[in-house]
């Protein structure tokens, strides 16, 4: 595989990062050998959730068939392997992610829980009325209903920043909405739906100036390109371990230490307490004390063989593999009438979200599932996005570090021959 | 294209995709109901116009996919002249049309172009799509109590 030069832009240390060979990676993902509808199976929804490499597969097997115990309680030898198995997945998460404390890095069941729990552990005690929190209109379900859930509950006013057309934030409203009542800015790092990449450093140096707090969604970003905490400068990041090439279950908050120890617990239970009385309990340390319950061990040891994976890989590499695919991705569906990429081409993530003219996109999906090429197709979980840009549904194809650039020909060949079937062309 | 395409995507539900028929509201309507698929946005929104116990006008507007559109289209051709109860017995059969195993007998009217969605039963994810209009259908014929 050749690597477009032009990928290297803006990723820093890309020349050092050997190119990914996606047929090489392939090889590692025992899913992408199968067939679907007799056809070698083209997987172009790993926005939605990634493939499982064979190590993360087998770490979780290994797990379960020699060391599965509960963790931090028992005395006995396989208690202590499976707490040994836990926190070291912890520590290598919170290094994959750039963390210099591991006790930063809270195992959530993915991003939706994290930033539930930022709504609940910290907002709900720290916001009330007359403070604010910044959104905005590119935002998942996941980063925007938390939010309107709290306002529901404490009087905290929702504002929201808006999209341009061509799918970028409209930062000229940043000064007039970014006012001292903002308590905190929460936003996408990269859109699952416009592929767009936020300007972090720009709104993290404004809401700082206003003095308030900022929450990133990571579903998007931590698996595709290098993400550091402390470069990002954000006081809370959320993702998820199975858009990563984890497993389901499984995902991450991290936070800066003193926000986790002035946060309240989200769920009560085992696990989470230091002494418990009739009359009342007190609190583990973080990150225990926003982990009741027995965790999701074998799962949080395979996102840390997927964080390994990902990391012999180089992410360096990985953002550059995604950069070529994109722009072989806007080269090639350029030739299809009707077609219409939402979202900028420049600097983006590799979810492309399209519409074809005169083919709704559940026809489309199910027009390219019979030759086994598998997309998204609906509003990907981002109905305000959909209703800004006036669409009722789109279809989305995105990629990761096992796709290639024949399967992206494959896919335009089928939006193709879908425009045949329905007497397009 | 597979012979499965084929069969879902017949030319009557391209041609009634393309050109769907009845399509606009009905000012005088008594009866107005509407459906909505939240896993992908498809709306229809249904009119009637029902006299003495017969539906004698049906219309639609909406947006949506080209099986839940020309579902809505044949249907609406297909409830003209029809008395209430025969409109829920359509209803049924169409149901039972999309879901049931290919080899188990048809109950109920005959079905007529209706017929063209047999294949949808080989797509179970597709199934809400076709039967979008009909569940608008039931709560329009269930709005009877409130005249």
């Amino acid at each position: 595989m050749i690597v477009d030069p032009r990928a290297a832009e803006g990723v820093g240390a890309v020349a050092t990062a050997a190119p990914l060979d996606p047929e090489r990676v392939r090889a590692d993902f025992p899913l992408l050998a199968r067939e679907v509808n007799g056809r070698p199976l083209v997987y172009l929804d790993s926005a939605a959730t990634s493939q499982k490499p064979e190590a993360v597969l087998r770490a979780m097997d290994t797990f379960y068939r020699r060391h599965n115990a509960t963790v931090h309680r028992g005395a006995h030898t396989l208690a202590a392997e499976a707490t040994d198995a836990y926190e070291g997945a912890r520590a290598t998460v919170a290094r994959f992610i750039g963390a210099a404390d591991a006790r930063e890095l809270v195992f959530t069941r993915g991003t939706t829980e994290a930033i539930n729990l930022v709504a609940h552990g910290w907002a709900e005690s720290t916001l009330g009325p007359g403070d604010a929190v910044l959104l905005t209109e590119m935002e998942h379900h996941s980063n925007l209903v938390p939010w309107q859930l709290l306002a529901a509950r404490t009087g905290v006013e929702l504002r929201f920043l808006r999209l341009t057309d061509g799918g970028e934030l409209d930062l000229a409203d940043l000064d007039r909405l970014l006012d001292r009542r903002v308590k905190l800015v929460a936003f996408v790092h990269v859109s699952n739906s416009v592929g767009t990449t936020n300007p972090v450093a720009r709104l993290v140096a404004a809401a700082k100036a206003v003095g308030a707090r900022v929450l990133v969604d990571g579903a998007q970003s931590v698996p595709h390109r290098p993400v550091d905490v402390a470069a990002l400068g954000v006081d809370f990041l959320a993702f998820s371990g199975h858009k990563m090439a984890g497993p389901t279950g499984i995902g991450g908050l991290w936070a800066r230490r003193e926000l986790l120890e002035a946060m309240g617990p989200f769920l009560g239970g085992g696990e989470m307490i230091r002494r418990v009385t009739l009359a009342g309990s007190t609190w583990a340390d973080v990150p225990a004390k926003f982990e009741a319950g027995t965790p999701p061990i074998a799962e949080a040891v395979g996102l840390a063989a997927a964080a390994d994976y990902l990391s012999a890989l180089g992410m360096d590499a990985v953002r550059a593999h995604e950069r070529v695919l994109v722009d072989h991705a806007f080269g090639a569906l350029a030739d299809v009438p009707g077609l219409v990429v939402y979202g900028p081409q420049a600097d983006r993530g590799g979810a492309l979200t399209f519409t074809l003219e005169g083919i709704h996109a559940h026809d489309l999906s199910t027009i390219l599932d019979a030759s086994g090429i598998a997309i998204r197709a609906g509003h990907h979980c981002t109905m305000p996005l959909h209703d800004r840009l006036g669409l009722v549904a789109s279809a989305r194809a995105s990629f990761y570090v096992y796709t290639t650039l024949a399967e992206i020909d494959l896919l335009v060949a089928g939006l193709h021959a879908a425009r045949e079937v329905f007497g397009l062309s | 294209m597979s012979a499965d395409l084929r069969e879902l995507y017949q030319e009557v539900i391209l041609d009634h995709h393309l050109r769907p028929r009845n399509f606009a509201a009905l000012p005088d309507a008594d009866r107005v109901a509407e459906g909505y698929n939240p896993l992908c946005g498809d709306r229809v929104k249904l009119f009637l116009r029902v006299e003495d116990d017969v539906i004698v006008e049906a219309t639609f507007q909406g947006a949506g996919c080209a099986i839940s559109t020309a579902s809505a289209s044949v249907m609406t051709e297909a409830l003209a002249g029809r008395s209430v109860a025969e409109a829920e017995a359509l209803a049924d059969a169409f149901q039972a049309l999309v879901t049931r195993p290919e080899e188990a007998p048809g109950e109920g009217p005959d079905l007529g172009k209706l017929e063209v969605f047999a294949g949808v039963r080989d797509y179970p994810v597709r199934i809400k799509c076709a039967t979008l209009a009909w569940h608008a259908l039931r709560a329009a014929l269930a709005q009877e109590g409130a005249e």
